[in-house]
């Protein structure tokens, strides 16, 4: 089997054996990038030098005798939200075209600490605002499904990267469901850690206190290794738990639910959803129960409001967040002609270097806040917001886990929503509740829509650091599934 | 400026109306580290060496709220009487401006750590208690300089340069209650406000509080109403007042102008404005209308702050004696007058007249001398008392010398004058001027008799009886010794010559 084709736990065991060479695992995932990505868009910066001489230094340290941790030497594609001191870091805008950050993101830094050989920075929607990487300004990512169709977002770059074994890793992040809804529909695995699990320190912020970084992999396990390598405290990051990452590793083992309580939120489901995905969607909770878990529904009343309170905190938070780029300091710059007021020059510069959703969302942000709207708005939001951990308590009284379909629909068409925002954010519906509570959140591919042959993913939503059981029950649904499709889904993917 | 406006004389102004203050004064703290990153906050090095990505702004930084600052903060707040709130948060105040790195600037809005507080101040020897609304922290924005133009603003500027070294250093807010009351004393509480402010900082050690540098800037808030009237009237912020005396200056001088609009008819313009420290006048900013939205909201990169009671019940037991409650022991332990407390309260006197205690002289003597004779020298040469090149232990030994009967008070204020003139401790220059007082009884004794043969009339009227006539041969006999002689003896000496007693 080429090596592309492996798992990321099988590469790093291959490495740390001296089977392989981190440098032929490189090699070989970079001659794959050069040979797909003209057709998937996945890649902003490929950063084959740097990545060579990473996995040269890996393979010395392994001639050195060193011991090698479990992904030492495996290739990861980088979301271009995370800051590198070696790479341009531009966020999908114009206003960071050409910018090289003076430092390394806690998850950049902790990636190379664990040996793993940045491939290069992937597509994501302008500062990881939307669904389905169209919002980039470097041009739309595609689905490895199928071309014509959108890879998710805003990591679309990150989920088709891994979809298309340009990687068998790779970073995201999550504010709205921004990993587990590409993860969803290119059909591989994204997890959305516990709000404060993984540091925030040097990704470029959106939403402060949704964004979340996380894992995406093909498999349950590698997503684990992935999530374990780069989590945990971070004093650079003042929301950071002070808390050890949850036994995800060993929970991706352990991989039964005998006996767990699993609940299915009884809002999820109905109209505005694919008959396709609640098909495969019911099937998976019907295999839990087979493999032995309780499965009961839940119902969860104010999920119905997540998504308008998260249209208001997000956009608020991303107007003061995106304030700093005006141009003074670092980016684009433009009109400074000698003729212009500072502010003249700022107003300028954000006007041409920012899209139209990030304009659509620092304008709805604005108002949000402004002065006798923001009890109305920002306020009301944030009540919304406790109504919604509320709910989720409830649930984790009554059950260990909670599911959904991770999105009402398979990929859509590349331009099918561009024009219609309230469409586009409709694909977040299920993911958004565990943003705005901070719970940890899993998708796991759970077969294909019968009306489009398209990958469906299952959600899987546990209490605050309870990670380890998104995995458990994530790897006990990817082993029964696969021993009943024989082998894993991405198998059924066209090939490039 | 050019700007010429009409102002009311100060008296006349008073007459017709009642000031209402507001002060609202920003510390920098002394904190190693700036508030949200691990720079330094030393002032004074090269532009934009005292800089990170955190204090840039640069994408993805995070802030670190730096504790040492919310201990400041708190034990500002303890200082001041405040209540310690127990749960509050940070909130960000969203404007452009490129000075400020994030454009929004990480602040405190309805939830301070400090509020309700007062502090107690003197104003010509009666106490003012001025009520404190809060007390809160936020971060410091960097320093434009705008170059070219004739007025050093931002209009009429050819560029604009900005050092960040000061953007993120942990500053205090401190805002009063209005202060309504202070009729004619306006200026002088205003300026007591600060400079009692100031001193609370420096005995806390948070703060060098050098007004220069701008580590203390105060906005002085003030509106007229007419005598009589309940309702307040319209205020201005008058910004960047950056000295004490600017201080009174520019609430005089609002008050000025504000009275000549008033009795004009006109209204005033709640407004910013701004304070020039070579006119003293101060200029239009921006007025309400103008004003921005600053968009608050709770800070989401920082944690709520939470502090235990019991850290408080520590920060609270661990205050040192706070200025004005050092004053009244001071004044109790002097036996003086508030009125003369004051005084040396104005003068800078209190530091240096209880370490001329400690160091053994009777608290009435080093008040004199240095209340006296010092003050005088200090006024003279536009020195502040402190800055003169004598110390509290040579005022010791001048008085020892004194007391013992070395010198006498002419002759130490010759000593003083030697000291101050850089001619060295108290004892070289009485060996050096030869200071000594005369009491070799023999010397003396012929003194007296040539000041007794030379003034016949005088001495023959004490012998008559009108003893009130020695003072003149006393006289004499200090002229003739040049002061070097004991008076009190020469008397003695005189009268036991002239064969009365007294």
């Amino acid at each position: 089997m080429s090596l592309i084709r492996k798992t990321a736990a099988e590469l790093g065991a291959l490495i740390a054996s001296g089977e392989v060479s981190a440098v032929e695992v490189a090699q070989a995932h970079l001659d794959r990038i050069a040979e797909v990505d003209p057709q998937i868009n996945a890649f902003l910066h490929v950063a084959a030098d740097s990545a060579l001489a990473q996995a040269r230094a890996v393979d010395e340290r392994r001639a050195a005798g060193e011991p090698l941790g479990p992904l030492a030497g495996v290739p990861i594609a980088h979301k271009d939200v995370f800051t590198t001191k070696d790479m341009p870091t531009t966020a999908g805008s114009k206003i960071l075209e050409g910018y090289r950050p003076p430092y390394d993101a806690t998850v950049t830094a902790r990636l190379r600490e664990a040996g793993l050989v940045i491939l290069g920075k992937t597509n994501l929607d302008e500062f990881a605002m939307g669904s389905s990487t169209e919002n980039s300004a470097y041009g739309p990512t595609r689905n490895p499904w199928d071309l014509s169709r959108i890879p998710g977002g805003s990591s679309g770059g990150s989920s088709a990267a891994v979809a298309a074994y340009q990687a068998p890793l790779s970073t995201g992040t999550d504010t709205g469901g921004s990993i587990r809804q590409p993860a969803a529909v290119t059909g591989i695995v994204g997890m959305k850690p516990t709000y404060g699990g993984s540091s925030r320190y040097g990704l470029i912020a959106f939403a402060s206190s949704l964004d979340t970084p996380g894992p995406f992999a093909r498999n349950v396990l590698d997503a684990a290794l992935l999530h374990e390598a780069f989590s945990g405290h971070d004093s650079m990051d003042s929301t950071s738990i002070h808390e050890p990452v949850p036994p995800v590793v060993e929970a991706a083992r352990r991989a039964d639910v005998a006996g767990l309580r699993v609940g299915v939120v009884k809002e999820f489901g109905g109209e505005g959803y694919q008959p396709g995905v609640l098909a495969r969607f019911r099937e998976a909770v019907d295999l839990l129960e087979s493999l032995g878990a309780k499965v009961v529904e839940v119902s969860c009343p104010s999920f119905g409001y997540a998504l308008p309170a998260y249209y208001l905190i997000a956009p608020s938070e991303c107007s003061s967040n995106l304030a700093r780029f005006d141009g003074m300091r670092y980016g684009l710059r433009v009109g400074d002609d000698g003729t212009r007021s500072a502010e003249e020059v700022m107003a300028l510069t954000r006007a041409a270097g920012f899209g139209p959703e990030v304009k659509r969302r620092i304008m709805l942000g604005t108002y949000a806040l402004s002065s006798g709207y923001y009890d109305a708005y920002y306020g009301s939001a944030q009540k919304v917001r406790t109504l919604i951990a509320r709910d989720f308590e409830a649930a984790f009284h009554q059950v260990d886990v909670l599911v959904s379909p991770t999105t009402p629909t398979t990929a859509f068409p590349i331009g099918e929503r561009a024009d219609d925002p309230m469409a586009m954010y409709l694909a977040d519906l299920c993911t958004i509740p565990a943003n705005l509570s901070g719970n940890a959140a899993i998708s796991v591919p759970c077969g294909l829509a019968d009306e489009d042959g398209l990958p469906v993913g299952l959600q899987i939503m546990a209490p605050v650091l309870g990670d380890d059981r998104c995995y458990r029950v994530g790897a006990a649904v990817e082993k029964a599934l696969e021993d009943r499709w024989g082998g894993p889904l991405l198998k059924e993917a066209p090939s490039l | 400026m050019t700007t010429t406006q009409s102002v009311m004389p100060y008296d006349e102004a008073l007459e017709r109306f009642e000031p209402v203050l507001g002060l609202e004064t920003h510390v920098e703290l002394g904190t190693e580290s700036k508030m949200f990153c691990g720079c330094s906050t030393a002032f004074g090095a090269p532009p934009n060496t005292h800089v990170c990505p955190v204090c840039l702004a640069l994408p993805g930084a995070l802030p670190v709220a730096n504790d040492k600052a919310i201990e400041s903060t708190i034990r500002i707040g303890l200082a001041l009487n405040c209540t310690i709130a127990e749960w509050c948060r940070f909130a960000r105040k969203n404007y452009f401006y490129p000075d400020m790195p994030k454009n929004y600037q990480i602040s405190q809005y309805d939830e301070p750590l400090c509020s309700n507080g007062y502090l107690d101040v003197e104003v010509n020897g009666e106490t003012v208690r001025i009520e404190i609304e809060r007390v809160h922290l936020e971060e410091d924005t960097g320093k434009s300089t705008h170059v070219g133009g004739a007025t050093g603003r931002i209009h009429g500027a050819d560029y604009s340069i900005v050092d960040y070294n000061r953007a993120g250093i942990p500053l205090v807010e401190i805002v009063t209650k209005p202060i309504p009351g202070t009729d004619r004393l306006a200026p002088e509480v205003a300026r007591a406000y600060v400079t009692e402010l100031r001193e609370v900082m420096r005995t806390l050690g948070v703060s060098d509080v050098r007004m220069e540098e701008g580590s203390l800037r105060c906005d002085v808030n003030v509106s007229l109403m007419p005598r009589g009237s309940a309702e307040w009237g319209t205020r201005t912020e008058t910004k960047n007042v950056n000295s004490l005396r600017s201080v009174e200056r520019a609430v005089r001088g609002e008050i000025e102008r504000q009275a000549a609009i008033l009795a004009d008819g006109g209204k005033i313009v709640q407004e910013t404005r701004h304070f020039h420290e070579d006119t003293g006048a101060t200029t239009s900013g921006r007025s309400k209308e103008e004003a921005q939205d600053y968009r608050y909201f709770p800070e989401p990169d920082l944690l709520p702050i939470a502090p235990s009671p019991e850290w408080i019940a520590e920060l609270r037991g661990e205050l040192p004696e706070l200025p004005g409650a050092r004053r009244k022991r001071l004044q109790a332990e002097w036996g003086v007058s508030e009125l003369d407390m004051a005084a040396m309260h104005n003068a800078g006197a209190i530091d240096l007249v209880e370490a001329t205690v400690e160091a053994g002289v009777p608290a009435a003597d080093a008040r004199k001398w240095w209340m006296g004779e010092l003050a005088r020298r200090a006024n003279e040469s536009g020195r502040a008392l402190a800055e003169l090149p004598i110390t509290p232990g040579q005022i010791a030994r001048v008085v020892e010398l004194v007391s013992s009967g070395a010198l006498n008070d002419k002759l130490a204020r010759q000593v003083l004058e030697g000291v101050l003139a850089g001619e060295g401790s108290p004892d070289e220059v009485v060996e050096a001027r030869g200071l000594r007082i005369v009491n070799d009884e023999g010397e003396l004794s012929s003194i007296i008799d040539q000041v007794l043969s030379a003034n016949a009339d005088a001495a023959d009227k004490v012998r008559a009886g009108k003893i009130a006539a020695a003072g003149a041969l006393v006289g004499g006999v200090m002229k003739a010794s040049r002061g070097k002689a004991d008076a009190a003896r020469a008397r003695e000496l005189i009268l036991e010559k002239l064969g009365v007693s007294e």
